[in-house]
């Protein structure tokens, strides 16, 4: 069903379905960005469409609503082990497509891989809806459509912010009388963005010697580069990783927590054993590790590519680090692996 | 809902057995089932959890062969009998016994990685008709590392054993020399056939192979437990990921084969 609304009706609708829903999306926070005068563009509560920040990509995902950076997993109390209760309201994630298709990613790692669910993300999750944000022209560091994730058809409510009205598409039932109030019915259709700004081209490792790619000297490049910091892995939305970690509350440790925290692959420590063996010393080693993850070995296991192309890594390395250029110069090599 | 795996259970320490200064053996009470080469995420509350290898088991308990490395292993040294650990788990493919039914099979094993394996070597000294001719190879940096000793002495009984360090101390008289130089000397009557089990740590997993492969034991006849940093054990926080595979989920048990293809 479409409808059209005005801002002010788009307002009022977002108050009503703020008694059942928590609606989030992207938001400006004024001179909150990591260098003087620079905002922030982060996730939180709107209320209202000046909240919403629309112009301007958001430095982190909403990944954050399901997988938190730090989630208190249980207590000990004694011999008692106490699991926390979460917000019962459901959240209302005013997403692109990418990020959708990012959470999609990330249903796959907690909720199919292996025997067991994960009972803290299954319980955040079946709480998400997604109002769509068309996104019909992206970024300059986008390439969703080589990742093919510019598409979805998981949403509730489909939106178009336009100069003076907003559209809206609406499949889930549970709205429908909220944009019968509030908007006027017409015919809309949420279209998808279908080029990017970023050219990317994804390589083809069919027939290639795995061993060969690993060993290449591309990689070395980003030992000199890469300083580990982790900001590709955090502002990912498709990231995934996490430590366990415990805090006592007193010197008896008669009163503890267990947490998990997001850990990257890119991170000092990700694969260090107690005894001291450890894993892909070199940062370069690290960055052949995502990007293959990312482009190649997800998709072994799952079907499709992990990498959503939302080009947030690129946007926050602070060594100017492109993945997209990476993977350039890696479809480059497997062509002249070919060829020879 | 879903269960919530990370729910840990508490499990009581019966006894504890020093195997050497810095390997202690814990014995706790246990009665969900296992395989050889299983672990489980063993933890103390408000001290941290830490995946450790399954050393043997049997009717009520499990022991933990664990050596003080870290944090949370370094809280377990301090504990006493009676006392509560907790753990989750077991996770893991652990070993097929039924592989290596009616074969020749030789074991090698190097330090530590003798934990992970020791139920199975247990199993088929004590039920020797099952294999064609049972060989281990066990090695220790040096006489001071040796563990589970006593039991050594007794597989001799059942199994041809070769127990080497790497170098002698006080007054060794056994064997000298890595586990590959005692590969080299292995006589085996039809490799083609033989299965062999390759645990420790890595570069003595990489060289054990390349030495059984010398032998001329096909590949696809060698298996190796992999071990890797992994905070959950099901799957979901990536840090045993190699490639497309979970160390915690598809191992920590490969055949060579596939372990071949599994590069950092």
């Amino acid at each position: 069903m479409g409808y059209k609304l005005s801002k002010t009706s788009f307002d009022r609708l977002l108050q009503a379905m703020s008694k059942r829903y928590v609606p989030v999306g992207p938001m400006c926070a004024k001179n909150a960005g990591a260098f003087s005068d620079t905002d922030s563009i982060r996730y939180g509560k709107i209320t209202s469409y000046a909240d919403l920040e629309l112009a301007q990509k958001s430095y982190f995902s909403p990944k954050e609503f399901v997988f938190p950076i730090r989630e208190t997993l249980f207590r000990f109390n004694g011999s008692n082990r106490e699991v926390p209760e979460v917000a019962a309201r459901p959240i209302a994630i005013f997403a692109r497509p990418c990020d959708i298709n990012g959470f999609n990613r990330l249903d796959s790692v907690f909720l199919e891989n292996g025997p067991e669910k994960d009972f803290y993300y299954a319980r955040r999750r079946k709480n998400i809806k997604f109002f769509m944000i068309e996104c019909l022209t992206g970024f300059e560091s986008c390439f969703c459509v080589t990742m093919k994730a510019n598409k979805t058809a998981d949403y509730s409510v489909a939106l178009r912010f336009g100069e003076d009205e907003i559209l809206a598409e609406v499949k889930d039932e549970e709205f429908i009388s909220l944009f019968e109030e509030y908007g006027e019915i017409i015919d809309y259709k949420p279209e998808f963005k279908d080029s990017d700004n970023a050219k990317v081209e994804l390589p083809n490792f069919e027939g290639i010697d795995l061993e060969a790619v690993f060993n290449h000297p591309l990689w070395k490049e980003y030992t000199q580069r890469c300083i580990a910091c982790g900001r590709c892995n955090t502002s990912c939305v498709t990231c995934s990783c996490f430590s366990m970690q415990d805090t006592a509350y007193d010197a008896a440790k008669t009163l503890s927590e267990r947490r998990r925290v997001w850990a990257g692959c890119h991170i000092d420590g990700f694969t260090d054993m107690a005894g001291g063996h450890s894993f892909r010393k070199n940062n370069g080693d690290r960055m052949r590790f995502k990007t293959m993850h990312k482009i190649y070995d997800f998709a072994a296991r799952f079907g499709r590519n992990m990498c959503v192309g939302c080009g947030r890594c690129d946007d926050v390395c602070p060594e100017y680090i492109s993945f997209s250029a990476c993977i350039n110069k890696l479809s480059e090599i497997i062509k002249e692996m070919k060829n020879v | 809902m879903c269960e919530n795996a990370y729910l840990t259970e508490p499990l009581k320490l019966i006894s504890i057995r020093k195997e050497t200064e810095i390997d202690f053996t814990f014995k706790v009470e246990y009665n969900k089932p296992l395989l050889p080469g299983q672990f489980l995420e063993l933890s103390i509350p408000g001290v941290g959890e830490a995946p450790i290898s399954v050393s043997d088991f049997g009717d009520g308990y499990l022991d933990l062969t664990i050596r003080k490395v870290g944090r949370v292993t370094e809280q377990i040294f301090e504990m006493r009998p009676g006392d509560v650990i907790y753990a989750r788990g077991p996770y893991g493919n652990g070993f097929d016994c039924k592989l290596y039914e009616n074969k020749d099979l030789i074991v090698v094993a190097g330090g530590t990685g003798l934990a992970p394996v020791k139920n199975l070597i247990k199993r088929f000294v004590s039920n020797k008709g099952l294999l064609k001719s049972f060989t281990l190879i066990i090695g220790f940096k040096s006489p001071e590392d040796i563990l589970f000793a006593d039991e050594i002495k007794q597989w001799e009984t059942s199994a041809n054993v070769c127990l080497t360090v790497d170098r002698a101390t006080g007054d060794w008289n056994g064997r000298t020399g890595l586990v590959t130089k005692y590969i080299e000397e292995l006589e085996i009557g039809d490799p083609a056939s033989a299965e062999a089990i390759v645990v420790g740590p890595p570069m003595m997993m990489k060289f054990a192979v390349l030495g059984l492969m010398k032998k001329n034991l096909p590949k696809q006849n060698i298996w190796v437990s992999f071990e890797r940093k992994m905070a959950c054990g099901i799957g979901k926080c990536g840090h045993c990921k190699i490639d497309d595979t979970y160390i915690c989920l598809d191992g920590p048990v490969f055949n060579y084969t596939k372990a071949e293809m599994l590069l950092d």
